[in-house]
């Protein structure tokens, strides 16, 4: 028997199974469903924590990073004395080294008055350490005293601050130090940090009155034209103290995304989610496969008597394990899209659907419904078709 | 004549050890190719047992059941299943497929035939079935058709394949007078235009007429009449 008439003909009759108890049909695809969408959303919600928890340093402009050991992240940086980072100069390869300094503070809401926690990035304005234009475009207004720069993405709990500027009421409190809004950047909010602003590293020094210049929490190295980053990296190594780490940027952006995903609970908390959501997946799709074949018992064993063989069966419940997978999917798809869109715009996640991220549910609903389908079979051996006179 | 179904000292029980039930006993009887035998005798007999080993549908382990010219005593899987192919039954209850129209449930046993095209096989179902008298029911479903109905779609479905055997268990005893009467002479008639092997199993005797030969099964044990 040649393969498509070895697939066809169970697949059809599997399909045509499917659609002759509608009711049915659709409390099984809105099983998979269900599962469909609690996959897309545990996914979702994950990448957009790896996804932001990278914003800053995907804006980093460097081609080294000086960061210390016990640093885990850098919303919670550990730090070091910037005489270390100054060592690096003695490198031939090193151009330039620059500081940058961190902080969480309250900022005080114009309007409401309310405070809400927000990061602070201090770095020397002339430093060009970020690769954001409307940064290097403000860097002669970041000069003067208490002045700060707004992220346009960050949560709208913070104010309409384009609004209140373009109004003229630009000035407020961070960390109760009075500053004023110059001018905006865009970067994106991150599970650590709801809002982002950036300012000049005296005005952080004049935010955060305990922090000194000589305690930094980040070291960028930008090493001359054609010199090669790896062997730079080495060298390091061996000249600097071995309590900071020396990254590239890959490294940078990998050790952000590994502390989330791994030291944090929230990566496993959306491993467990999607796995969870995959279980009740299967549970819903073996019921209805299993509940199925108890069903169609006495059809299987008539066909079985008029010499269909026992692989056929197979093939007709995973058919039918495949159909369900894709009939789940679709529409689970485009109700993804919909809370993806509604994530976006209310809780201000980046949530993108991605072809990488609808490939990959749909290949975990696939073989959830596939699971389902090998853990039903057993139950064909109730076909007998020596019962069926 | 060759002898299409012939069976020797066929011994067959339930049940194993002190429980075993012996259920047919020397059985020992022999067919001819297009003779139609009718199969009579008291319920618990061992008729339908009978027919589920001459069918390839239960395994026996003792005696010998050639049926076209295959041993089916301790019978591998695919001797079985080839002899199913190539026999046609016809069930005391329709068992035809519910999500299915007429059409597809006759095609359904073409399907093996991989030398026919799709359309081969709905054309020489739709034929079969106006052989039937259900040339305007095609694309009825099982819940649209009668009782009788259906069982001439089975009629159908078990004769379409051409098989050289068919085998019948009481197919009119979920029928009425009426529509068994009907469904058994159509058999006959497209049995005999074929020259098909019928063994088929009845109380009814008012279609004992269209046997060539009736055996009597009782407790086992085989009488010819
Ligand atoms: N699957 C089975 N398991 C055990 N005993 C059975 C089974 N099927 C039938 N029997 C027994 O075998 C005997 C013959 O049954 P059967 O062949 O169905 O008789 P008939 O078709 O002549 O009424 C009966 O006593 C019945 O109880
Ligand atoms: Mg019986």
């Amino acid at each position: 028997m040649n393969l498509v008439a070895w697939i066809y003909f169970p697949a059809r009759l599997a399909w045509r199974q499917l659609i002759f108890d509608r009711t049915k049909l659709i409390a099984a695809t809105c099983g998979v469903l269900f599962a469909c969408v609690l996959v897309f959303m545990q996914q979702g919600f994950r990448d957009a924590l790896y996804a932001s928890a990278a914003s800053a340093p995907v804006k980093l402009h460097g081609d080294l990073f000086l960061m210390h050991k016990q640093s885990e992240a850098m919303w919670r940086p550990v730090r070091f004395k910037r005489s270390e980072l100054m060592r690096a100069l003695g490198n031939p390869a090193v151009a330039e080294v620059y500081p940058l300094y961190l902080g969480l503070a309250p900022f005080k809401n114009i309007e409401t008055r309310g405070k809400r926690t927000l990061m602070v990035y201090g770095f020397d304005p002339d430093s060009l350490i970020f690769d954001i234009e409307d940064i290097k475009n403000k860097r002669t207004a970041l000069r003067l005293k208490d002045t700060v720069l707004f992220d346009e993405y960050s949560r709208p709990e913070f104010g309409p601050m384009r609004q209140l500027l373009e109004a003229g009421r630009n000035v407020t409190e961070v960390n109760d130090y009075k500053i004023t809004v110059v001018g905006f950047f865009r970067l994106g909010v991150s599970f650590a940090a709801d809002g982002n602003i950036a300012t000049s590293d005296l005005n952080f020094m004049r935010i955060f009155p305990d922090r000194t210049l000589t305690d930094i929490d980040l070291g960028i190295i930008k090493l001359y034209p054609d010199s090669s980053i790896t062997q730079v990296q080495a060298e390091l190594s061996s000249q600097l103290n071995e309590f900071v780490n020396i990254f590239t940027y890959d490294e940078l952006l990998q050790n952000e995304k590994n502390y989330w995903a791994n030291m944090a609970p929230i990566g496993f908390i959306f491993g467990f989610g999607t796995v969870m959501g995959l279980v009740v997946g299967l549970v819903i799709v073996y019921q209805i496969l299993f509940t199925d074949i108890t069903n169609h018992r006495h059809e299987f064993a008539t066909l079985k008597a008029m010499g269909y063989e026992h692989g056929y069966f197979i093939r007709v419940v995973f058919a039918s394990a495949f159909f369900l997978a894709i009939l789940g999917f679709i529409p689970g798809y485009f109700f993804s899209l919909g809370l993806y869109h509604l994530a976006e715009s209310k809780i201000f996640m980046p949530m993108p659907m991605t072809f990488g991220k609808a490939m990959t549910v749909f290949l975990f609903i696939l073989s959830m419904c596939m699971t389902a389908g090998f853990l039903a079979i057993h139950k064909l051996k109730a076909a007998n078709p020596a019962d069926m006179f | 004549m060759s002898r299409i179904i012939d069976v020797h000292d066929l011994n067959f029980s339930f049940g194993s050890g002190a429980l075993s039930q012996p259920v047919l006993k020397n059985v020992t009887v022999s067919i001819q190719k297009g003779e139609i035998v009718l199969m009579t005798g008291p319920s618990g007999s061992g008729k339908t047992t009978f027919l589920t080993i001459i069918g390839g549908l239960r395994q026996a382990y003792h005696g010998s059941v050639r049926v076209l010219d295959q041993q089916l005593i301790n019978s591998s899987e695919q001797v079985k299943v080839s002899v199913r192919q190539q026999i046609g039954y016809i069930f005391q209850q329709h068992n035809l497929l519910k999500s299915l129209t007429a059409l597809q449930n006759v095609s359904m046993a073409l399907e093996m035939q991989n030398r026919m095209t799709e359309q081969q096989r709905l054309d020489r179902a739709a034929e079969m079935l106006k052989a039937v008298g259900l040339g305007e029911r095609l694309n009825y479903k099982p819940d649209q058709l009668s009782a009788g109905q259906c069982q001439r779609v089975s009629i159908a479905r078990a004769l379409v394949g051409q098989p050289q055997i068919v085998l019948a268990d009481e197919p009119t005893a979920s029928l009425d007078k009426q529509s068994g009467h009907e469904a058994v002479t159509i058999l006959e008639r497209l049995a005999k235009e074929s020259q098909t092997t019928i063994l088929l199993v009845t109380h009814d005797y008012r279609i004992l007429d269209m046997a060539d030969r009736i055996v009597e099964l009782e407790d086992g044990v085989i009488k010819e009449k």
